[in-house]
Parts: C-alpha cells; sequence; structure tokens
C-alpha cells in the first residue's frame, strides 16, 4: 500500500507492507538514530515525534503514521544540540546506545513543560530504560541545562 | 511477531463491527499488547478515523471514547478532579509517557488483562462500557462476556456523580506490572473495593459487614481491609506468591480507607 506522511519536515511518499512497523520505516529513510532496543515497548529507545508526541515507533504501523507529522533526532539536532552537551559534560553514558531515545524523549518533556522539577523529569523519563549507568549522571545533566538557561535570563 | 495481510480504515463503525467478525481480522488498539503476539492477521481494522479519541463531558457523565490513550485520562483535569487524583495514579506507573501516548482505553478493556490498573479502577468508578452491537453494559458484565465476543468497544462512561476515590498499587520495581492494585471509592456512604493483580483480573467488592458504616478510623480501616482480604481469591506467579498479595492487599486497603476518611 502507498503511504503520504511528513518526515523531519519533508513530505515522503512510499510504498509499505500492511505490516512495516514505523520504526522500519523511517530507518528505511535514512534515519539510524532510531534503533531497536526491546521491541516490547519497554526501553524507549525507539522514541519518535508524532505531531510532537513522543511514541515507540517499534510498536506503531508506518499505515498509521499516513498523514501525520513523524520527527527523528534527525530532524531535531538544533533542538537537542542545547542540551546534549549538558549531558555528555556528565559524562551521563557509557555506551550511547539509550541517547538517542532519551535525546528524543527530552525534547518532548521541555516542549511540554519547559522548567521541570527533578521528579518531573524522572517520571517523563521513566520509559527510557539505560543498561550501563544510574540515570542520575542525565538527570544531572538536565538540571544543568535548565540551571544555566535559568542563569542566562536572570 | 505480527504479520498483517492488510490494513483498513473503516470509515463508519458498521464497517468496522462487519470486519471484526472475521476471525483472522483484528481490531487495533494501540497495538502494544497485539504486538507482542506471534500471530498472523488477515486484516486489521484501525479505529483511528472514527473519533474516538474524545473525552466528552455532559451534565452527569464523561464519555470517553475507545482510542483516547492512557496519557490523555493521565492529563485530564476534569477526570482529575472527579477521581481525586485516581485516574492518574492508576495509569502514571505504566511504563512510561511514550507508552502511554500509544496504549488506549479500549485495547487495555477489551484485553481485561489480569494486570491490568485501568480495569481495577473503572471497577471502582461504576463505569459503563459502550459496545457497538451489544450496547451499553456495566463494566464488570463486559468483564465477564467470553472471549470470543467480537464486537467494537466504542467508548467508555464514567458517571459524574460525586465520590470519594483512592488508587494504590504495589509494584516490585517501577514501571513493571503490578503485584497488586486497589481501587476504593465511596458514593452516599456505599463502598465500592476494586482488587486487580491478584494476578487474576480484578473483582468488585461491597462493604458488605457495613465495616466502615459509622466513619473510616484506624480501626475500621483494619477491620475492613481484614474482610476484603479474607473474601478476595489470590494466586501466585513469578512476581509474587498469594500470600504476599493477601498481605499486600490488607495495607493498600487499609491505606485506601483512611485516604478516603481524609478526603473528608
Ligand atoms: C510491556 C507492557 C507493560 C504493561 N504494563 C502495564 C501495567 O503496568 N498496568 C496496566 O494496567 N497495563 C499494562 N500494560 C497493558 C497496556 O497498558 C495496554 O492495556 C495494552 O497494551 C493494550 O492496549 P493497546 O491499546 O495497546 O491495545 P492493543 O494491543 O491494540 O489491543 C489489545 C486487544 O484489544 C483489542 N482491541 C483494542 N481496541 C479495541 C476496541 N476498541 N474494540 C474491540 N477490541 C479492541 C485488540 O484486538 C486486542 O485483542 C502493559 C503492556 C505492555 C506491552
Ligand atoms: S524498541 Fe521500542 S520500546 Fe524498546
Ligand atoms: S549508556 Fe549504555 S545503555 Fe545507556
Amino acid at each position: 500500500m502507498e503511504i503520504k506522511l511528513t518526515l523531519n519536515g519533508k513530505p515522503v511518499t512510499a510504498s509499505v507492507d500492511a505490516d512495516t512497523l514505523l520504526i522500519d520505516f523511517v530507518r528505511d529513510h535514512g534515519c539510524y538514530s532510531v534503533k531497536r532496543g526491546c521491541e516490547t515497548a519497554n526501553c524507549g529507545l525507539c522514541t519518535v515525534l508524532m505531531d510532537g508526541t513522543p511514541v515507540l515507533s517499534c510498536s506503531v504501523l508506518a499505515a498509521r503514521a499516513a498523514g501525520h507529522h513523524v520527527q527523528t533526532l534527525e530532524g531535531l539536532q538544533e533542538e537537542a544540540a542545547d542540551f546534549v552537551g549538558f549531558i555528555a559534560d556528565q559524562g551521563a553514558e557509557q555506551c550511547g546506545f539509550c541517547n538517542p531515545g532519551f535525546v528524543m524523549n527530552t525534547v518532548a518533556l521541555l516542549r511540554e513543560n519547559p522548567d521541570p522539577t527533578d521528579d518531573e523529569i524522572r517520571a517523563y523519563l521513566a520509559g527510557n530504560l539505560c543498561r550501563c549507568s544510574g540515570y542520575e549522571g542525565q538527570l544531572r545533566g538536565i538540571r544543568a541545562y535548565l540551571d544555566s538557561r535559568k542563569g542566562a535570563q536572570a | 511477531m505480527l504479520t498483517i495481510g492488510q490494513y483498513v480504515r473503516p470509515a463508519s463503525l458498521d464497517e468496522a463491527y462487519a470486519l471484526c467478525q472475521k476471525k483472522n481480522n483484528v481490531v487495533l488498539g494501540g497495538m502494544l499488547w497485539l504486538k507482542m503476539q506471534r500471530r498472523t492477521v488477515g486484516t486489521a481494522i484501525d479505529l483511528c478515523d472514527l473519533g474516538l479519541d474524545r473525552i466528552e463531558e455532559t451534565e452527569t457523565e464523561y464519555r470517553i471514547g475507545a482510542m483516547v490513550p492512557l496519557r490523555a485520562l493521565e492529563q485530564h483535569a476534569g477526570l482529575a478532579a472527579l477521581t481525586h487524583g485516581a485516574m492518574e495514579e492508576a495509569v502514571r506507573h505504566i511504563v512510561g509517557v511514550q507508552f502511554r501516548n500509544c496504549a488506549t482505553l479500549g485495547g487495555s478493556l477489551w484485553g481485561r488483562f489480569g494486570f491490568s490498573d485501568v480495569l481495577t479502577l473503572l471497577l471502582a468508578l461504576d463505569a459503563t462500557v459502550v459496545l457497538h452491537h451489544a450496547g451499553a453494559l456495566p463494566l464488570a458484565d463486559f468483564a465477564a462476556l467470553p472471549r470470543e465476543t467480537r464486537d467494537i468497544l466504542t467508548h467508555v462512561r464514567i458517571p459524574k456523580a460525586p465520590r470519594r476515590v483512592a488508587y494504590l498499587s504495589q509494584r516490585n520495581i517501577s514501571t513493571d506490572f503490578p503485584v497488586l492494585a486497589c481501587a476504593l471509592s465511596e458514593q452516599n456512604g456505599q463502598y465500592a473495593c476494586a482488587i486487580g493483580a491478584r494476578p487474576m483480573p480484578a473483582v468488585r467488592l461491597a462493604d458488605d459487614k457495613g465495616l466502615l458504616a459509622q466513619g473510616v478510623t484506624e480501626e475500621s480501616a483494619r477491620a475492613f481491609a481484614e474482610d476484603i482480604a479474607a473474601r478476595v481469591t489470590f494466586g501466585s506467579n513469578m512476581r509474587a506468591s498469594a500470600d504476599y498479595r493477601r498481605e499486600i492487599c490488607k495495607v493498600l486497603v487499609r491505606r485506601a480507607a483512611l485516604a478516603l476518611g481524609e478526603e473528608g
């Protein structure tokens, strides 16, 4: 079947199978930041934004995404660049495999709640699993970013 | 792996209902549960064009479409006020934000999952389920329908009558399935206590002995909790034993009763 959607701002028309998953569709279109971690809807690594809402692309049919705007990290480089350096500065990650999912969901968090508390950050990122770190580094990084933003505003 | 032959977005509920009569066809909710199955499906019936993604409010009830995601239930101000925060509490532990943006109310109830937080809370809220063909029926009756039933769950209705509500669950680790779930509500002196994740599907019990009739105190809450724990059947699985669940049940029900006492 043929579907039409917008991927990172560009209109795409493509032929997909009825059971093609969105994760495979975006990877077939060059968005390799989107990865399979668990495929059981548990890890958050495959997070993409659909009409601005973070969803698990391992569990959404490409056919259902037809007519919608899909964004991956490839299309959000600038927005992510604001805070990823702070996460790196904390040495938050080891292997880094979980990073794209974390970054995508942090983009969603900061759009929805520009000044979250630590507990709100933890709650929003609870569906992003990291097998190496204890999550504290990522939290410190986001906190440092938010604090720097407040400092800049003062 | 879920293998799908054909994908269809019906333009009407009648069309969706007709399609779902075929054994090999399947209705899609958020697909989170479905996709974990090893199954070959003829036609996947996507309800996403039928306007079932809305939460509507009338004078007497909330009418929630089957395609409303759990995250929308969690964030809805009216449902938060009606349930004293219990709606958010019931779903906020389910995996993560991205997951709850995908998982639907309809899929959560249709599965009648033993571990379901959603089923547990809605049983205590006297919710009604609307099926396209079979019409409206109390959630408890819906939960007892045979698994082979082929229908479309279109809406869930929650009466707006004021009540006190508390929801509590216990998990071995955050974002895992609950080991036990407990929803308690009170309306005009009538208590409804739903116990889920037993691990069998949730059951609803009343305060048959009137243990809370004279008000909620430490003693009456404890007696009520002991009574509920004695009346419910528990089972064992990899997450907890039946005995452990019974002990947790006493704690959660007592705390829920005390929380209702505090709601005034
Ligand atoms: C990893 C994981 C962890 C989970 N943890 C929890 C938890 O802690 N607590 C909890 O309460 N739940 C939990 N769940 C369940 C989850 O919240 C959803 O209830 C579940 O995924 C089903 O919702 P869905 O929208 O994905 O439905 P789907 O998977 O799409 O569908 C489920 C079933 O319902 C049918 N169906 C869907 N919609 C309709 C409809 N409108 N009419 C008729 N039939 C329909 C489908 O055909 C299918 O048989 C978990 C699920 C997973 C995969
Ligand atoms: S790969 Fe999608 S949640 Fe893990
Ligand atoms: S750094 Fe290795 S999974 Fe997160």
